[in-house]
């Protein structure tokens, strides 16, 4: 089982937003599951073309993930995926 | 009597209301989040704000009560595979305009966006496609550019009150575009402007149509503020004629209004054009026209005259009968009751405003 940990930012707009604990093989399942839960949160993290939002990172046991485009990063062996916005202001 | 006033800025949605012929800040929504565009449905009633976050993307919000209660939509999707150029994914970037579908069709609503699309709904927001004729229109690929934002965007949506399939957009930057068969065919609409950007200002498609109203008594009168003057046409597109009067500051700007009953009366709020986008003279003032744009009034009275940076985007001017209303970039609101001759100011307190409509 993998956890999925969210930035707290997204509470805002799900405020029953908590880890969830899932299986999946890739980034890109993880994604679909999580809008499973809580749908239409998949809109908040890619764009139309199912890629990463540009102000968007995803954590893999700590390591940002290498494919944000398709989002096949494999999660073998992984325990943490940790859904983040980067850091703005103004 | 429309007695609220919506405010899109870059730090939620403010209103105010007309209580006893004051305007009183009310509440504000989406605290912290850009609206785009905050609009109301005339026909059913339903406030619509379109937000633009800077991480979550584009997001669209309906409220039947007068924002008692928000129900977040789906926004506007291209559809998979649908390019803006060769190799560049479409995706919804910015909700720029927002339309009501014709009396006969209550429940349809239409959205512009950046990249260009425009979106149709017949179920009241509820579900949204892109109308692919004009987003397959020849001329987008070749000839469509951003200017101001990355790629270009549809910001006015017209339909004809005599007959629904008659609609007419504007976008920057690509010019006016009509269709006479409910959004099926499209033809360029841009006679007379010019593209003085452009090596060739005569192109049939390239123009910067800032923002593109029509006379709600006399549909076929309309005007644009376009990037390169004020412009008017008396049948509905076909041919513009340009009607600025530089000497009268009536030249740039982003915003137009025109009368409700008189066809010939319109207003502006001009600024420096591109070298520097600031009011002239660092001096805020609205540009008057009670002739079809024979001759232009500037009226100054009550506004700030030293010191002052503010512009006012396409959106941010509105009229309801005496009243007219209008925000700027540095986050202040000013009001005339009177026509636009005289102008007080409602607050100087708010962050970047982009839409300004009175409901």
């Amino acid at each position: 089982m993998i956890t999925v940990k969210f930035t707290s930012a997204l509470k805002r707009f799900y405020p029953t937003l908590e880890p969830l604990e899932i299986e999946a093989a890739n980034v890109e399942e993880v994604v679909q599951s999580v809008n499973d839960h809580f749908p239409g949160l998949k809109d908040y993290i890619l764009d139309n073309q199912g890629a990463l939002r540009k102000h968007v990172n995803i954590f893999v046991d700590g390591s940002m993930i290498n494919d944000r485009k398709t989002l096949s990063d494999s999660l073998e062996e992984v325990k943490e995926v940790y859904i983040m916005q980067a850091l703005s202001g103004g | 009597m429309k007695n609220t006033l919506l405010l899109g800025t870059r730090k939620g949605l403010v209103i105010y209301k007309n209580i006893n012929d004051n305007w009183e800040y009310q509440n504000t929504h989406f605290v912290g989040i850009p609206v785009s565009i905050a609009a109301a449905d005339s026909r059913t009633g339903t406030w619509w704000a379109m937000l633009d976050h800077g991480h979550w993307g584009v997001k669209l919000h309906r409220s039947n009560d007068q924002g008692e209660n928000w129900e977040e939509l789906e926004a506007p999707k291209y559809p998979d595979g649908f390019e803006i150029k060769e190799g560049l994914a479409a995706s919804t970037r910015y909700l720029w305009a927002f339309g009501e579908g014709g009396k006969d069709h209550p429940n349809r609503i239409y959205i512009g966006t950046e990249p260009g699309g425009l979106f149709v709904s017949n179920d009241n927001g509820n579900n949204f496609e892109l109308i692919e004729s004009l987003w397959n229109h020849q001329s987008r690929k070749e000839s469509w550019f951003g200017a101001g934002r990355d790629h270009p965007g549809i910001h006015s949506i017209i339909v004809d009150p005599r007959d629904s399939n008659h609609i007419t957009v504007g976008a920057s930057v690509a010019g006016v575009f009509e269709s006479k068969d409910g959004g099926q065919s499209w033809t360029p609409q841009n006679k007379g402007l010019k593209a003085e950007y452009l090596p060739d200002p005569d192109v049939e498609v390239g123009h910067d149509p800032h923002i593109l109203v029509a006379s709600e008594s006399h549909p076929d009168i309309f005007w644009q503020q376009n990037h390169c003057g004020i412009f008017k046409s008396e049948n509905g597109g076909k041919e513009w004629q340009d009607v600025s009067q530089k000497e009268n500051l009536a030249h740039f700007g982003f915003a137009l209004v025109v009368d409700e009953k008189d066809p010939q009366k319109a207003w502006t709020v001009p600024c420096i054009s591109d070298e520097v986008r600031v009011a002239i003279d660092q001096a805020l003032c609205v540009c008057k026209t009670e002739n079809g744009g024979k001759t232009w009034e500037v009226i100054r009275s009550g506004l700030p005259q030293k010191g002052c940076f503010d512009i006012v985007y396409r959106h941010a001017l509105a009229k309801n009968n005496k009243y007219l209303a209008f925000g700027t970039t540095t986050g202040n609101v000013f009001i005339s009751s009177d026509f636009g001759e005289n102008w007080t100011v409602l607050t100087n307190y708010l962050s970047v405003i982009y839409s300004v409509a009175f409901v």
